[in-house]
């Protein structure tokens, strides 16, 4: 098990152990030798694990039944403009925004937003992707180099700048922004697809399915794919953390989801010019974003220790 | 016969626990041996018997979450407990050491030049141009044609052999006082191994240095040291001079080992003879003689008490041929009576008596 | 070597030719077409057609991509129909904000990160590594976008030590210069200290298990030594791949803070023409930029040789 990584070697860091560990006798005496005390190897199952796993179930559960919660409808003024938190009434707990909109209101239908978008820009990223990996990496030759151009063609464009460019020509929607962002999500997929499907495709079950004459289709999909699925949708959260950030980036530059749909990141915008008075309406929506990008990555992490290959061998 | 007064290298009561998820390994488990001034000790066992483990405790490269107890006595100091600054002009400078496999033990990104000199430069003091002299110099005595141009190359670029030789000019550069060679040919070629062994006997020989050969073959040794200790899963089993055990081996493991290897001076036709079964689980290791469980001469007394290091011929033939079995191979004609087993009392304070059954316990 | 620096240079160049035409494609895929989105929504069909021709859109693809190219060739990626002014001038007038910020920001990054790196790994399972772990965990979690408005209200509203907004000049003086570009390079460096960080300890520690560093020990150098000329650079080769990948992210992390701290940068130039519907600029802009990135990782593929003897010999051979 490579859950070791974690408990690496130190620079004389052996010889440091067992110095502070050795039991000795005064020199010249005589020896008692009792037996050294090994620190015990404990695999360390970090809280932080659990911490991201239940963060990430109580919002999405949030967002899942934000209709059904008793809140202030998220685009109607509730109050006054900018009132802080924590003032006692529910719908300002989270205090106002600009207009004087609930941002607890905006937050968990901002959670909606984004978690729609990052899930579903992933998914599909990950579906387009994995599909002309798997062609790429089994059928090999002409088809394999056109895919690696168009994908290294992807990678060339730096990411935001390619949503960028994307929405100065498509107006900014839901479904436009999904499309930009699985365009960013389909070259990983590829490149991860590809590289496990020629590892797969060596093995001897393929060669046997192959020899046995087995079908192209199927061997993709009956044999080969379903290996490869626990690594790939180990990278999910991860990617899905990554989209919630690009999401947040193009939003917070004024051309994610158009107003008055909230989305965290057009939160943060909408409050950063008034951050020295009013830094709730900056704080709350960061606070949110960073601990669901951070629970996504730790679970990102904690999935890819236990179910990718790559990182094993 | 008898041991020097003064060893360059005394281990005693040595036990290196390595921990594991699985629980603590106990690798070298209660050893205690020495070597003496420009002797040479070769220190032999199977893979797993802890002969490794021995030597990196020794020069403090045990891995994270290990842990060692006893004293390594490195001309009266103990390596184990001295502070790192004075270990650190220790090793290099009077202990050195060979590793098993010169592909690995040399860092592929930097140049022969730097990795042969910068022990000397260090414990040396000596300036560039002079280590490079140096450098040379110890190539052309480990036999490394064209010193000039392979000390420009990186590890890549030579051979196998020539690593090796590369790896002991760098032990040699200091001009150390014992040499432990870890061992040093398994990761060769077979046609280059027994140059590379001939070579650490010659600048041992030449130098008046110290040597510690492990290997898991009793051949390897056979010629090239004066003493052996023969190891088994963490325990020292036997250790006397080389003459005396390849002659009449008396532990039952060394025997059967000795048994196993392919002789090297005539070639039988007989069938390979292997020691069935094989090492304890390191962790938990069985009660007594770790090798009764394989042994095909166990009686009750192996498992209780267990054996302990006795003297082989008797008290008053010497506390140099020392073994640790209850029922050991019977001594040629010259040791008539004197039952290993029940010696025992008198060993001397440099193998350190270890109470063997009261070590076994969890 | 030669021939590995040429097939690498070949799939850069047919890259590069690639994106030119995915940018052209962008153009004509515009709903309606790039001129009324130019134009707006009160064009008249003269307008519009008058525009087509000015830009060549009523061209066929492969005429305007040739077009294009050939003007790209010479260093001309069109004239802005909006400001008019030719899109180069445009770039190189913004490129210094952009490199700086950029610059600076990867080499505070690696800095700060190598060093993290060293120490974690040095006490690999210690509080020390793990604190330090920890944090670099939440770095990365902290997008650009969180973290700039979050170190304007605490680095510039409260402490006052930072301007909030605004960029100086070098050529108003170092100190000035600096001043302004702290905060903006701080808010983008924090998952790239972060991703480099992980990396790099990873790397160290299984180098740190190799045989050589026991062997460099064995010999009685430091730890100091040891890690410095032994362990750092074999661990670093995935690193600089590291480095050339997210220099993407970091050209986003530039779009985000120039937008945010108002730093006359490309990234503005993006946002703004974006937001003046200057079609022709976004082109300009984004298919400089995936020039520069393909070339610099290109740069970063060929720099394994001088990192690494041994594929030096692979490529010899």
């Amino acid at each position: 098990m490579s859950a070791d990584l974690s408990k690496p070697a130190a620079a004389g860091g052996g010889a440091a152990v067992a110095e502070k560990q050795a039991v000795t006798t005064a020199a010249g005496g005589e020896v008692t030798s009792a037996e050294p005390r090994v620190p015990t190897v404990r695999k360390q199952r970090s809280v932080l694990v659990y911490f991201a796993y239940t963060w990430l179930v109580l919002i999405i559960v949030l967002a899942a039944i934000a209709s059904l919660l008793p809140l202030a409808k998220y685009s109607i003024p509730v109050d006054a403009p900018r009132i802080g938190p924590f003032g006692g009434d529910f719908d300002t707990v989270l205090g106002t925004d600009n207009q004087g909109r609930s941002i607890l209101s905006r937050i968990v239908f901002g959670a909606r937003v984004s978690l729609l978008v990052g899930a579903v820009a992933s998914l599909a990223g990950a579906l387009v992707g994995t599909a002309l990996g798997m062609i790429a990496g089994y059928f090999l030759g002409r088809i394999d180099a056109l895919i690696r151009l168009l994908t290294d063609a992807l990678l060339a464009f730096p990411p935001l700048l390619l949503l960028l460019a994307l929405s100065s020509i498509l107006t900014p929607s839901v479904k436009t922004l999904i499309i930009g962002l699985a365009l960013l999500v389909v070259p990983t997929f590829t490149r991860l697809a590809r590289a496990n499907t020629i590892s797969w495709s060596s093995r001897d079950f393929i060669m046997a399915a192959r020899n046995m004459g087995a079908r192209r289709r199927r061997i993709l999909l009956r044999e080969i794919l379903p290996n490869l699925l626990p690594g790939l949708g180990a990278y999910l959260p991860i990617v899905m953390a990554a989209m919630i950030v690009a999401e947040g980036s193009l939003s917070f530059l004024g051309m994610g989801i158009p107003p008055p749909t909230p989305s965290w990141g057009g939160m943060i915008a909408d409050g950063k010019d008034a951050v020295a008075d009013h830094p709730h309406m900056v704080m709350v929506p960061a606070v949110f974003i960073f601990l669901t990008v951070f629970a996504l990555n730790q679970a990102g992490d904690h999935l890819r220790h236990r179910f990718d290959r790559t990182l094993h061998d | 016969m008898n041991a020097q007064p003064e060893p360059v290298l005394a281990v005693r009561n040595l036990r290196a626990y390595i921990g594991t998820p699985r629980g603590a390994v106990r690798a070298v488990d209660d050893v205690s041996l020495h070597v003496g001034r420009a002797q040479a000790l070769g220190v032999v066992g199977e893979s797993g018997s802890g002969k490794s483990v021995m030597a990196r405790a020794i020069m403090g490269l045990l891995p994270p979450r290990s842990a060692c107890s006893g004293e390594v006595l490195f001309k009266g100091r103990d390596l184990l407990t001295l502070p790192r600054k004075e270990r650190q002009e220790i090793w290099g400078k009077q202990i050195a050491m060979v590793f098993q496999d010169p592909g690995r033990s040399l860092n592929p990104v930097v140049r022969i030049e730097r990795q042969l000199t910068e022990g000397m430069r260090k414990h040396l003091g000596i300036g560039k141009s002079e280590a490079h002299g140096r450098a040379v110099d110890l190539l052309r005595e480990v036999g490394v044609p064209d010193p000039e141009r392979r000390l420009r190359n990186y590890p890549h670029e030579l051979s196998g052999g020539m690593r090796q030789r590369v790896m002991i000019a760098t032990a040699l550069a200091c001009e150390p006082d014992l040499l432990i060679a870890d061992e040093p040919t398994t990761a060769l070629d077979v046609t280059v191994q027994r140059q590379i062994l001939d070579l650490l006997r010659r600048v041992q020989r030449d130098r008046g240095m110290a040597m510690m050969l492990i290997s898991h073959d009793l051949a390897v040794v056979a010629g090239r040291t004066d003493r052996v200790a023969v190891m088994y899963a963490g325990r020292l089993a036997e250790t006397g001079t080389t003459r005396a055990i390849f002659a009449a081996p008396r532990h039952r493991y060394t025997h059967a080992l000795l048994d196993a290897t392919p002789s090297l001076d005539h070639q039988r036709h007989a069938p390979m003879r292997v020691i069935p079964g094989s090492l304890p689980d390191p962790t938990s290791p069985p009660p007594g003689c770790r090798f009764a469980p394989r042994c095909a001469h166990t009686t009750d007394a192996c498992v209780d008490p267990g054996p302990r290091m006795t003297s082989a011929d008797g008290v008053a033939a010497g506390m140099d041929h020392l073994i640790a079995c209850v029922n050991p191979v019977a001594a040629p004609a010259a040791a008539d009576g004197a039952a290993p087993a029940s010696v025992g009392a008198g060993a001397s304070p440099n193998t350190g008596l270890a109470k063997g059954g009261d070590l076994v316990g969890r | 070597m030669v021939l590995t620096v040429l097939q690498r240079l070949g799939r850069s160049v047919l890259v590069v030719l690639l994106v030119a035409l995915g940018s052209v494609l962008l153009l004509s895929l515009a709903p309606g077409s790039a001129a009324s989105v130019i134009l707006g929504e009160n064009a008249t069909p003269e307008m519009i057609d008058e525009l087509n021709k000015e830009l060549g859109l009523d061209r066929p693809i492969w005429s305007q991509y040739l077009h294009w190219l050939a003007d790209a060739v010479t260093g001309d990626f069109g004239t802005s129909p909006i400001t008019h002014q030719p899109v180069t001038d445009a770039i190189i007038e913004r490129l210094p904000v952009t490199i700086e910020l950029a610059v600076l920001a990867l080499a505070f990054s690696l800095f700060v990160a190598v060093i993290l790196a060293i120490i974690s790994a040095s006490l690999a399972g210690t509080w020390v590594d793990r604190a330090i772990t920890g944090l670099s965990s939440v770095f990365l979690s902290v997008p650009a976008f969180v973290a700039g408005p979050v170190l304007v209200y605490y680095g510039a509203v409260q402490l006052g030590w930072f301007p909030v907004t605004g960029w100086n000049r070098i050529s108003e003086g170092l100190g000035p210069n600096l001043q302004s570009a702290i905060l903006p390079v701080l808010a983008i460096s924090l998952t790239e200290i972060a991703s480099f960080h992980r990396l790099l300890r990873t790397d160290l520690v299984a180098t740190l298990r190799e045989d050589f560093v026991g062997a460099a020990r064995a010999k009685g150098m430091g730890r100091g030594y040891v890690m410095l000329r032994h362990a750092l650079r074999p661990s670093s080769f995935s690193l600089i791949t590291l480095v050339g990948i997210n220099l993407g992210r970091l050209i986003g992390g530039t779009v985000i803070v120039e937008a945010l701290f108002t730093l006359p940068g490309l990234g503005q130039l993006v946002v703004s023409s974006i937001n003046s519907r200057d079609v022709i600029t976004v082109q300009g802009v984004v298919v400089f930029v995936a020039i520069v990135y393909v070339v610099v990782n290109m740069l970063v593929d060929l720099s394994y040789g001088w990192l690494d003897p041994r594929t030096r010999k692979v490529a010899r051979a």
